[in-house]
């Protein structure tokens, strides 16, 4: 006979508890009874029902995690696995998650499931990103079976023919959904896509319930790129719409918001033509105003216009000229008149008249001085109605 | 990796015909550069139109294995 220490003995029912997983990733149906919290943050209480109990702990790590701590009293579905305290020889039950049993076992792990990745901030507003505006390449995780692959394709030719679509394929219902759409969805993060679509066709919504699993909805989180979500129809919500970029009702209404429409792009190539059109008009408009103004510049300086010009000044001096010509004229003719008055005054004629005479010698010469003459000389004198012979008498003064 | 899809060349276009409209809209070319850049700016805005007339959408699965 061998003796065991209570060490070893203890040690092998850990052993023997812990290690051949039967005890794992079970759920309890109970009521908490003695639940006490203590300040590091650990829970320990009872689960009970009415013919048995054990001990139950719930560490710190996990308490935290949950929206709300269990009451006394209170039926709860618990989730954990059994332990073995070796220090004192006792069997626990080690809670991760606990829920009010009242709700239903699937609803109740969806909910502590959504509570706990809120909690990380996996459904943070921030976390969004916006949709790349041409996207190039576009993933599509989806089963090959159902129809909403092809709807998406015939979107996508219909409205944006112009990318590359790398279908990623995947089951969507069944215990092997899960695994699937997560391997699906890494090798397409493989790709060079610059969007991912995740969808599925409606379903009862248990047959959603992939796109509530945890690995499902922490490998949506982690898409490298954009990822928009088009599972089930409008009415459902799944957590991975809630950590994705951008949610879409159905898998059709995924691949509408994906990408612009083709007649979007040729507005906007129409837009920059008419805009370059424009351009180029209001650059010729503005050159044909110079080739104006040049030629109204140019008709200015014609040289007729210096002839007309040239011809309109002599014109004017002309005029000027001529006008001074008559002044002249008149002023002339006003001194002419003045000249015969006073010629007309010095004639010998008015002398005459008033009884002077005029004496002249034979030949016509005019007698100023006796010199002139000598005595017996025959003189002709002019009177003013007539002439004299007259002799010289005395020649001396 | 994979050839330009259609998108690429759309963008390269688009982005050449944004270039010419706005040096167009500059006006600080002389007229004959600028109906040079005109006759580019069409035939950019030509080409972007085929492009999105012609183009065909590529569909290309991944291997499930």
């Amino acid at each position: 006979m061998r003796a065991f220490s209570v060490s070893d003995l203890n040690s092998a029912l850990r052993a023997h508890l812990e290690e051949d997983g039967l005890f794992f990733d079970l759920w309890l149906l109970a009521e908490v009874v003695e639940f006490r919290r203590y300040s590091s943050g650990h829970c320990y209480f009872t689960l009970k029902d009415e013919q048995a109990s054990i001990r139950a702990v719930l560490w710190r790590s996990a308490a935290e995690r949950l929206a709300r701590l269990p009451a006394n009293g209170e039926a709860v579905l618990a989730h954990g696995r059994v332990g073995f305290y070796e220090a004192r020889g006792e069997v626990q039950f080690v809670v991760d998650q606990i829920v009010p049993a009242g709700e239903g076992l699937l609803n109740a792990q969806l909910e502590q499931l959504r509570a706990r990745l809120e909690a990380e901030g996996l459904f943070d507003e921030r976390r969004k990103r916006s949709l790349p505006p041409l996207p190039r390449r576009i993933g599509i995780v989806t089963s090959l079976q159902a129809a909403a692959l092809q709807d998406m394709l015939t979107i996508f030719r219909r409205r944006y023919p112009l990318a590359e679509i790398v279908v990623s394929p995947c089951l969507v219902q069944g215990e092997l959904a899960p695994a699937s759409i997560v391997a699906a969805l890494r090798r397409v993060y493989a790709e060079p896509v610059d969007l991912v679509i995740v969808a599925r066709g409606g379903g009862a919504s248990e047959d959603l319930a992939a796109f509530n699993d945890e690995q499902v909805v922490r490998a949506v989180a982690a898409s490298p790129v954009p990822i928009i979500t088009g599972v089930g129809h409008e009415t459902d919500t799944t957590l991975v719409d809630a950590v994705a970029d951008l949610r879409a009702p159905t898998p059709s209404a995924a691949a509408e918001v994906a990408a612009p429409a083709v007649v979007d792009l040729r507005q906007r190539v129409a837009e920059l033509r008419d805009r370059a059109a424009g351009a180029i008009m209001a650059r010729i408009e503005e050159q044909r105003r110079a080739v104006d103004q040049q030629v109204t510049l140019l008709r200015r300086n014609h040289p007729r216009r210096h002839l007309d010009a040239a011809r309109q000044t002599v014109d004017e001096l002309d005029r000027r000229a001529s006008r001074a010509f008559e002044r002249w004229l008149a002023l002339a003719q006003t001194r002419l008149q003045g000249l015969q008055a006073r010629l007309s005054t010095l004639s010998p004629q008015a002398t005459l008249a008033r009884g002077y005479a005029i004496a002249q010698r034979t030949g016509g010469q005019v007698v100023t001085d006796p010199a002139q003459v000598q005595a017996g000389e025959q003189l002709q004198l002019t009177v003013r109605a007539g002439t004299l012979l007259v002799a010289v008498e005395d020649a001396n003064e | 990796m994979s050839e330009p899809t259609a998108v690429e060349q759309y963008e390269t276009l688009l982005a050449e015909l944004q270039a010419v409209v706005e040096r167009l809209e500059r006006g600080e070319l002389s007229l004959a550069e600028a109906l040079h850049l005109y006759e580019r700016g069409a035939e950019l805005a030509a080409a972007c139109q085929r492009l999105l007339d012609t183009a065909e959408l590529r569909v290309r699965q991944l291997d499930s294995a």
